[in-house]
């Protein structure tokens, strides 16, 4: 309980020092006109090193390893030698290739190419981008929160294990009624009494995976990782719901689709199109409504602060921080319910799929 | 736009994470927790129910006693009642055996008496006769020598001689 508490509350704080950390990020920029849709884009999208702060005019960040996929194989180098540069200038040579970064993106350049050259829209036209499987600031958050699942639950468990009587005590006592929660309010009624069982580790797993790494999305001194905002992390889970309902589906699940019982047969033509796409949008709702929910929570904060510097005014500055401190207790409320709604749907695709014919 | 494209890599590491992930949790967390939360809630359910019981099982000896109890007194009852009334019976019985015995003791008494009484009058009767005879026969012998004297005296002793 206490461990809760302390969490609460540094995260309550931390979310008070993302201002300052949000004015800091700016100075380097003061000669350009601020942009803040991309200070946005930069904050809500993935990158390949850790920005921490900006200590006397340069980045202080952690350099997370880069791993591509070229024709010589497998590459990898450190992210710190691009010397923090995103605009394609520094070209790092590794394993017989070139590389630059542009965007966050990694590009690896034709052989006898010495620089990028981009066409009017600004892509590069003498580059091509690898296969990427870099362990980008949101791959480290993922293991971070992988870690911390870990050390939860395993300690849990092993609560239960040394009480004799099956009372939880210390962590076990805070995390049990979370999890008779996802079981009693979202297995059980949603999936049935019978069946339920089989989708319990499935269904706990994304609960806590989404819900912490929502929770780690809104940390400011990890500079808004914003996993569960990335539709490639909504889009991965949305899969495997998707896959779970598709094979746990029964004889009834698949007749409800192709042939709707008790319609009339051109009804039954009508709607086989129809359910067939729905069996798509039903994972693609999730992957979206997921990562939407996400970034517009993030995008708002970071449009609040960025009032700031649009109005080049310090007055502004305790009503940005007021409001974004108000939306911020909000996103705090959203990372359970975009957690809950994400697996009491999948939970209701898996119930659907199994349901009995009656 | 890219911020809606999903990138390959992460949507790699994160499916790659997620099924370790749940590998994982599922074997060292989910399904021991579970199981101990079950078994507990199981453990809680029989032990309602054999609490329930015990406390039917009481009612039912706390019944069970109070019927026996009552019988005990019923009983208790009914064997003073008894005997008070063969007390009662004995008393009275004998009560009429003393009277009866009473009774014929006296009865047997008058009898005896009567008898004895009659013996008595018999013995004196006899006992009269005899003194009678003696005494006739001493006036007879004064008296029979005198011939007149002796008839006059007979006569008059006769006469006097009225049986008691």
């Amino acid at each position: 309980m206490n461990t809760f508490r302390t969490v609460l509350f540094t995260t309550l704080f931390l979310a008070l020092s993302f201002i300052g950390f949000a004015t800091d990020k700016e100075p380097s920029k003061d000669d350009a006109p601020f942009d803040p849709k991309a200070m946005i884009l930069h904050h809500v999208k993935d990158a390949h090193e850790f920005h921490l702060w900006d200590w006397k005019g340069s980045p202080v960040s952690l350099s997370l390893p880069i791993i591509v996929w070229t024709d010589n194989g497998l590459t990898s180098f450190s992210s710190s030698e691009f010397h923090h540069d995103d605009e394609g200038q520094t070209i790092v040579e590794a394993n017989g290739g070139r590389f630059v970064k542009l965007h966050e993106k990694i590009y690896q350049l034709d052989s006898g190419a010495t620089a990028v050259a981009y066409d009017a829209e600004h892509h590069p036209t003498n580059a091509n981008k690898p296969l990427d499987f870099s362990i980008t600031r949101n791959v480290f958050m993922m293991w971070v929160s992988v870690a911390l699942l870990l050390f939860i639950f395993l300690t849990t468990a092993r609560s239960y294990k040394n009480s004799k009587d099956g009372v939880p005590t210390g962590i076990a006592g805070f995390m049990e009624p979370l999890i008779i929660f996802v079981r009693d309010e979202i297995g059980k009624p949603m999936i049935g009494e019978h069946k339920y069982k089989r989708y319990m580790p499935y269904l706990l797993t994304i609960f806590f995976f989404i819900w912490i790494n929502n929770i780690f999305g809104l940390i400011p001194i990890l500079n808004g990782a914003n996993l569960s905002g990335n539709i490639a992390f909504t889009f991965t889970l949305a899969v495997f719901t998707f896959i779970i309902t598709t094979f746990s589906g029964n004889k009834n699940y698949w007749k409800h689709i192709f042939w709707m019982p008790g319609v009339p047969v051109p009804m039954k033509l009508f709607l086989m199109p129809i359910e067939i796409i729905g069996m798509f949008v039903k994972p693609i709702s999730l992957m979206i409504r997921l990562f939407a929910n996400i970034t517009a929570g993030h995008v708002i904060i970071l449009a609040l602060m960025s009032l700031i510097f649009v109005f080049k005014s310090v007055a502004i500055a305790p009503v940005s921080v007021a409001f974004s401190l108000f939306i911020t207790v909000i996103e705090i409320i959203v990372t359970a319910i975009q957690a809950y709604i994400f697996t009491i749907l999948s939970a209701l695709y898996f119930g659907m799929a199994t349901e009995e014919e009656h | 736009m890219d911020l809606i494209t999903p990138g390959f890599g992460l949507v790699f590491w994160t499916a790659v994470t997620f099924i370790f992930l749940l590998v994982i949790l599922r074997k060292f967390a989910w399904n021991p927790i579970l199981g101990a939360v079950s078994d507990r809630e199981e453990g809680i359910k029989t032990a309602l129910a054999s609490a329930e019981n015990a406390r039917k099982e009481m009612e039912n000896l706390t019944a069970d006693n109070d019927r026996i109890l009552k019988e005990a007194r019923a009983e208790r009852q009914a064997m003073l009642k008894e005997a008070r009334e063969l007390k009662s019976n004995m008393i009275e019985t004998a009560k009429t055996e003393a009277k009866e015995e009473a009774n014929k003791l006296v009865a047997q008494a008058q009898a005896a008496i009567a008898s004895e009484k009659k013996a008595a009058i018999a013995d004196l009767k006899s006992v009269v006769a005899e003194l009678s005879i003696s005494i006739a026969e001493k006036v007879v012998r004064a008296e029979l020598s005198d011939q007149s004297k002796q008839e006059k005296l007979v006569e008059s002793m006769l006469e006097n001689a009225t049986l008691n």
